[in-house]
């Protein structure tokens, strides 16, 4: 067990190769409880979250979500979040590390008649991801009624549960809200009913290996406070024309101007991890560092994510990276390094209609 | 198996007249996590008690590898380079790592397996 922002999580339940190639070829169930989720309501909420967060939310009709950015004035990152919208209002999911912050930043910011409550502790939530997630999981809701980012109620073996199509691995899946008192006996249940089919419980190794493979970023490693969305490669998430919103001055200054630093991918040799830290340089020039790195038992080599100069490195370009003391060669590539399963489901009923 | 030794950094050394085997310990293995690499020398080298003689990566962190005793090395398990996960699997068994040619007595600050099992209560509270 490892202590995650405060909660005692396994980084393994057998083998972080078992579980995340059930992840990718099957599914695995993830306990991702520590996140934490609050409840917006009031008559001034809508607004309220339109100009805390980066993402147009005006488009958001009730039974979708979004994945958003939440910034300081400078256009730093304070947090990644998934906004969900229904008729009760918003509810908002955010990093583990960063429940306090976030909540204190929310309610700073937040004008009178909007009422902001955590209930993390409430209300349980595990992840079920894997192209067979939808197959597998016993539940009475008609699925293929929940699109991509969309979410809606239902029972997961008999349980109420508010099931959305959202997650963090890059696979289709769900991620199932539940009251705390009965989330055991949820997890016992689709892990049960998936047992045969190869469906494993999966750690916080299988779960960062999933998500670096589809260049899903982590905050604290990839992006924080002092790295704006452009930087960060997301800035699809930044409507600056929807109206004001806290951060966009300054990055309608970065936007203007280009920003100096870029995330890149990198594709590693065999037994060259670069870890988070780890300087990136091309003939002797420091260009920038890594932000994450793992093995992918999945690809069969180490991947990793880096920030550096803008402009200083493309795809096909090579690069060298400081591992255990020496400059391990590196191949720029595109991201994510992995696309599974996770945007098929939509796809293919578009294709269906059209 | 009684002859088993083990040092406070996670190997263990076992040793048949004058041949020593080392390894990594079922502990070492288990906080390792998933074992992706091995980093190791070459036979003939000679090995110092101490010396670093190799690392040890998966996929959590890379950590160095620690001569129990002193000697020549004489086999290299081959099988590591294919699969790695040996050393999580079987780390006393097929999860071997180095032979050796035993040179001197043993260091005395090697430990018995119930002092092992009382560093590694230790280092888990």
């Amino acid at each position: 067990m490892v202590d995650f922002g405060g909660w005692e999580m396994p980084q393994q339940y057998t083998s972080i190769r078992d579980e995340h190639l059930a992840v990718r070829k099957v599914a695995g169930l993830f306990d991702v409880s520590h996140m934490g989720r609050f409840q917006l309501g009031g008559d001034g909420v809508p607004g309220f979250v339109q100009q805390l967060v980066t993402n147009d939310v005006s488009q958001l009709g009730h039974g979708q979500a979004q994945y958003n950015l939440m910034l300081n004035e400078d256009g730093g990152i304070v947090d990644d979040l998934v906004v969900y919208s229904g008729s009760e209002g918003f509810f908002v999911v955010v990093n583990a590390s960063n429940r306090e912050k976030d909540l204190a930043w929310m309610r700073a910011h937040s004008p009178a008649g909007v009422e902001i409550e955590d209930r993390t502790f409430e209300l349980g939530l595990i992840a079920f991801q894997g192209p067979r997630a939808q197959e597998l999981l016993p539940c009475d809701a008609d699925l293929d009624a929940v699109p991509y980012f969309g979410w809606g109620h239902g029972s997961v073996a008999g349980i109420d549960a508010l099931i959305s199509r959202t997650g963090y691995t890059g696979e289709d899946g769900f991620e199932l809200f539940i009251a705390a008192d009965r989330i055991g006996e949820a997890w016992d249940a689709v892990l049960a009913h998936g047992k045969n089919a190869g469906v494993l419980p999966a750690g916080l190794g299988a779960r960062d290996a999933a998500r670096l493979e589809a260049a899903l970023r982590l905050w604290g490693n990839d992006m924080d406070e002092s790295v704006n969305p452009y930087e960060a490669g997301l800035g699809w998430t930044v409507k600056l024309d929807k109206g004001d919103f806290l951060g966009r001055e300054a990055l309608q200054k970065v936007k203007a101007a280009g920003p100096h630093r870029q995330l890149v991918g990198l594709k590693m040799q065999p037994g060259d991890i670069a870890r988070h830290g780890a300087r990136v340089s091309v003939a002797g020039k420091g260009l920038g560092a890594i932000t994450s790195g793992t093995h992918s038992f999945f690809l069969g080599y180490p991947i990793a994510l880096a920030m550096v100069e803008a402009r200083s490195l493309s795809v096909g370009d090579r690069a060298v990276v400081e591992v255990r003391g020496r400059e391990a060669p590196a191949e720029v590539v595109k991201l994510p390094f992995y696309r599974g399963s996770a945007r098929s489901h939509s796809e293919k009923k578009e294709s269906r209609h059209g | 198996m009684a002859d088993r030794r083990y040092t406070r950094t996670h190997e263990w050394v076992s040793v048949d007249g004058k041949q020593a085997t080392i390894g990594i310990t079922d502990f070492a293995q288990s906080q390792l996590g998933d074992v992706v690499f091995l980093e190791l020398p070459s036979v003939g080298r000679k090995l110092a008690a101490r010396d670093t003689f190799g690392v040890v990566e998966s996929v959590k962190a890379a950590s160095d590898l620690y001569a129990p005793v002193a000697g020549r090395i004489t086999a290299v398990n081959d099988k590591l380079s294919s699969r790695p996960e040996l050393i999580n699997s079987d780390p006393y068994g097929e999860g071997w790592i180095l032979k050796l040619d035993l040179e001197g007595d043993l260091p005395s600050e090697l430990l018995d397996e119930a002092a092992y099992k009382k560093v590694t209560e230790e280092s888990t509270h």
